[in-house]
């Protein structure tokens, strides 16, 4: 850092300390719990902001030097990718539809995560703080840009990334993703910390980026594998603020720790339901996998997520009670997920396919306990009824869970062969949650989530259709004005793979671009 | 598996996002700044109430009192996205960088003329508090606006005042000891020169109208502040002493050149939409103008001391007919 360099007779931490705490002061013509509303309602007891640890140090200037380093470099390799039609040495058309999910699932939660440590970076009284959240709510825009200037040049020639801002908002599924960082940036300040900058950034991040970003690379997607690695070195600041967060809070008072240890519950299981399109992806998705999200699941949450639980043990903090289900869920919930999103696949914006016979191997042989005996001749005799030319899709609406808003489509924990179904009463009306851990989020904050934008719900009460749909007329059929609701082009980008406009063209393409 | 592709052409099935090609007239090559920008703020169906403000969905347009038919309407004239404004700000401050080590390793500081130190201790380094609140301020539009084209540039903006904090706090340490900032900021606190000020700014703190407050901040406090500090004093500074001052606040004056481009461009945009925000943005520039000149007589006067009236009165006038410019009545 160049202007730390000059500090003869301060130390780093000091002359840091000076570049940023050292600006603020306490306000007296107005009074602090004025200028900073938001810090005390939830019960967090902070008595030292200045026992704040700067997670890093890192001045304005070295701040723009790095960064325009990085987007040099990153904009450098997307113009390439661009310029010499780089998305026709993917391996394989069907590789497209993980960064479809992606733009519409997760890029619109990159820029919630920009706002919200905007609000963050400007509620917390202490301003160690609220320097560090800024710096992530700048960070997040970067995330957010670079992903949709990465796959705008696959938006040019494939269906379904056409309309990712009005998706995120309508379409069935994304109201899961969605309604994750709305609940967490309607949460006071310091859950939402906890919710994405220690939960999300740092228990589950890499379960989300390494998937996406080895799938992009062995898929022979430069274009989004450089944007992750590029996004690496901000990730790894966005997790030491996670973590010195949540330090800070268990340090400053004993009676934060049942709080926190309430928010570190819920947002666990929150967050491991909406990897669950995360699972999906690895082990559906992928032309070539990278590894089983069953592997993943071990790899970075059982080992690293459980090194991480014992160091926080000595603040009392004690592994979530949800991950008894993960643990057992792990070898069903990508399957389930896939074989939700094949039957609706006449609602989502990508498409959807039954694995080729050496792929059900190898699912086989990652899923030894689970996939045959309950996957497989399920899935065997979808792909046998579209060979005789009878593609299953289901045209019924599913029940969505009140919290996760996934379709009830998990199992019990004791019992695979039986949907999970909770219910709680609230006010003489009845609600439904997927699992012990939704349903005990629901219970707490009752008043919170029945607010929920619940996409099924609102199809059924009417206000999924174009304004100038008439569903009293003769013959009004629903799914095709709700899919005009949703700006999803019918026969598009929708449907199975096979035969899809994606399909024809890439192939048409490749072959025009390799053979003479 | 390496594949090796001829260079052929073919045709793209569209050119941009169905929410680009919406605000930019149609399907056609759009720009990083307008595909990093355009529609990316969530509008509809959302799914809670903030629990701290359960009055406002998460983002909400009665927010403030300014109307607008289309957020979007709002232009950054610089076109800055995240990847433009960085670039840009890195090669701004590589050249504030040369001035700060050009100064360090001559050790200007120490060789400054006594009196003329003292005059840019005083005025300069109280400011550093100035600069952070309008980092609050900015971050308050940039968390609480409406529409990625209005509150990403505030974002930028916040991070800019937080940079010039940072660079006012390396001309205390190259001016004199690191106490030199402890008075400083008890000068901010205590002295009746700075109270006005930070009167004004504490009040801009729990301005809850988020144009008002981008209208208060970054069109009238800096609108004077700027020109009276970064051109007045630090010419007066230069006249007295030699242009080490200048050297070291050049990127508050390439900033404030540029950065005016842009509030100018969106003062205009929310002044042309209709009368009813033509009369309220000129009510606010009126009520802050007046505000924030009378905060700024005694630092003027620090700054400038006998010469402070009129060098005040002048860039009040300049500013009138900024103002005027625009189509903000005042």
């Amino acid at each position: 850092m160049d202007d730390l360099k000059a500090a003869k007779k301060l130390g780093l931490k000091e002359r840091y300390a000076l570049m940023t705490r050292g600006l603020g002061w306490d306000t007296s013509y107005q009074p602090m719990d004025k200028v900073f509303p938001y810090d005390k309602f939830e019960g967090i007891k902070i008595h030292d902001w200045s026992k704040w640890e700067d997670p890093f140090r890192m001045t304005m200037d070295a701040y723009w030097k790095y960064q325009a380093e990085k987007e040099r470099k990153l904009y450098a390799i997307i113009d390439a990718f661009a310029q010499n039609n780089g998305h026709l040495t993917l391996t394989d058309a069907r590789y497209i539809n993980t960064l479809k999910l992606f733009i519409t699932g997760i890029s619109p939660l990159e820029y919630m995560a920009h706002r919200g440590f905007a609000h963050v970076g400007r509620q917390l009284r202490g301003v160690g703080p609220r320097v560090a959240c800024l710096m992530q709510s700048l960070d997040e825009i970067r995330h957010v840009q670079t992903q949709v200037h990465s796959m705008s040049n696959y938006n040019k020639y494939y269906n379904g990334f056409h309309a990712f801002t009005h998706m995120i908002e309508r379409v069935w599924y994304l109201s899961v993703p969605r309604s994750f960082f709305d609940d967490a940036i309607t949460a006071g300040p310091f859950e939402f910390m906890i919710a994405i900058g220690f939960s999300f950034e740092y228990v589950l991040t890499n379960l989300l980026f390494v998937p996406f970003i080895s799938g992009a690379a062995y898929n022979g997607d430069m274009g989004a594998m450089t944007f992750g690695f590029s996004a690496q070195s901000d990730e790894a600041r966005h997790m030491t603020l996670g973590l010195e967060c949540i330090k800070f809070m268990l340090e400053q008072d004993p009676d934060n720790l049942p709080i926190v240890q309430r928010w570190i519950d819920k947002w666990t299981w929150r967050g491991t339901r909406v990897l669950t399109l995360v699972g999906m992806m690895m082990d559906y998705m992928l032309p070539k996998r990278v590894m089983s999200w069953k592997e993943a699941w071990e790899i970075y949450f059982e080992q690293n997520g459980g090194a991480l639980f014992n160091d926080l043990a000595r603040y009392g903090i004690k592994v979530p009670d949800c991950i008894g289900q993960a643990t057992v869920d792990k070898e069903h919930i990508s399957h389930q997920a896939w074989a939700t999103f094949y039957q609706y696949g006449a609602a989502a914006d990508f498409h959807t396919w039954m694995p080729k016979p050496d792929e059900m191997d190898w699912l086989s042989q990652k899923y030894p306990n689970t996939f045959d005996k309950y996957y497989r001749p399920r899935f065997e005799y979808w792909a046998e009824q579209h060979k005789q030319g009878k593609r299953f899709y289901n045209n019924t609406l599913p029940m969505l869970c009140q919290v996760c808003q996934i379709p009830m489509l998990f199992t019990e924990p004791s019992d695979p062969t039986q949907i999970c179904y909770r219910e709680s009463d609230y006010k003489g009306e009845k609600y439904h949650t997927c699992s012990d851990g939704c349903k005990s989020i629901f219970d707490h904050e009752p008043e919170k989530y029945v607010q929920a934008w619940l996409p099924v719900h609102q199809i059924y009460q009417g206000n999924c259709f174009p304004a100038d749909a008439d569903p009293s007329k003769p013959g009004f059929e629903p799914l095709p004005e709700v899919l005009k609701y949703y700006h999803l082009n019918n026969g598009r980008d929708n449907l199975d793979y096979e035969g899809s406009e994606d399909q024809k063209n890439f192939t048409a393409w490749r072959d025009l671009a390799t053979k003479n | 598996m390496q594949i090796d592709l001829r260079t052929v052409t073919i045709k793209p099935l569209r050119q941009t996002f169905d929410h680009v090609a919406a605000k930019i007239g149609g399907d056609k090559p759009a720009t990083r700044y307008q595909e990093g920008t355009i529609g990316l703020q969530a509008e509809n169906n959302f799914h809670y109430r903030p629990l701290w403000a359960p009055e406002y969905e998460i983002f909400d347009k009665r927010r403030t009192d300014l109307k607008m038919k289309d957020w979007y309407a709002f232009k950054d004239p610089r076109q800055f996205y995240y990847g433009s404004y960085t670039i840009n700000r890195a090669r701004m401050q590589e050249a504030a960088a040369a001035e700060f080590e050009f100064a360090e390793e001559r050790d200007l500081g120490r060789s400054y003329p006594a009196a003329a130190k003292r005059r840019a201790i005083d005025v300069l380094l109280p400011l550093r508090h100035v600069a952070w609140g309008s980092n609050m301020n900015n971050s308050f539009c940039a968390a609480y606006g409406y529409g990625t084209a209005i509150t990403q540039p505030c974002l930028y903006q916040a991070m800019d005042q937080l940079g010039i904090a940072q660079y006012l706090t390396r001309i205390g340490l190259l001016l004199d000891q690191p106490e030199v900032l402890d008075t400083a900021k008890q000068a901010w606190m205590e002295s009746a020169d700075w109270q006005p000020l930070r009167h004004a700014v504490e009040d801009m703190l729990v301005t809850q109208d988020w144009f008002e407050l981008f209208m208060a901040q970054n069109f009238v406090l800096d609108g004077l502040l700027f020109p009276l500090i970064y051109q007045r004093v630090a010419d007066s500074l230069a006249a007295e002493a030699g242009l080490v001052l200048s050297m070291l606040t050049r990127f508050q004056v390439d900033w404030y050149a540029e950065t005016s481009k842009w509030v100018d461009a969106s003062v205009k945009t929310a002044v042309a939409e209709s009368s009813d925000n033509q009369a309220l943005v000129s009510d606010w520039t009126r009520q802050w103008l007046e505000r924030s000149r009378a905060a700024l007589a005694p630092v003027a006067k620090l700054g400038l001391g006998a010469g402070s009236e009129a060098a005040l009165s002048e860039v009040l006038t300049q500013f009138k007919a900024r103002a005027a410019r625009l189509g903000v009545t005042i």
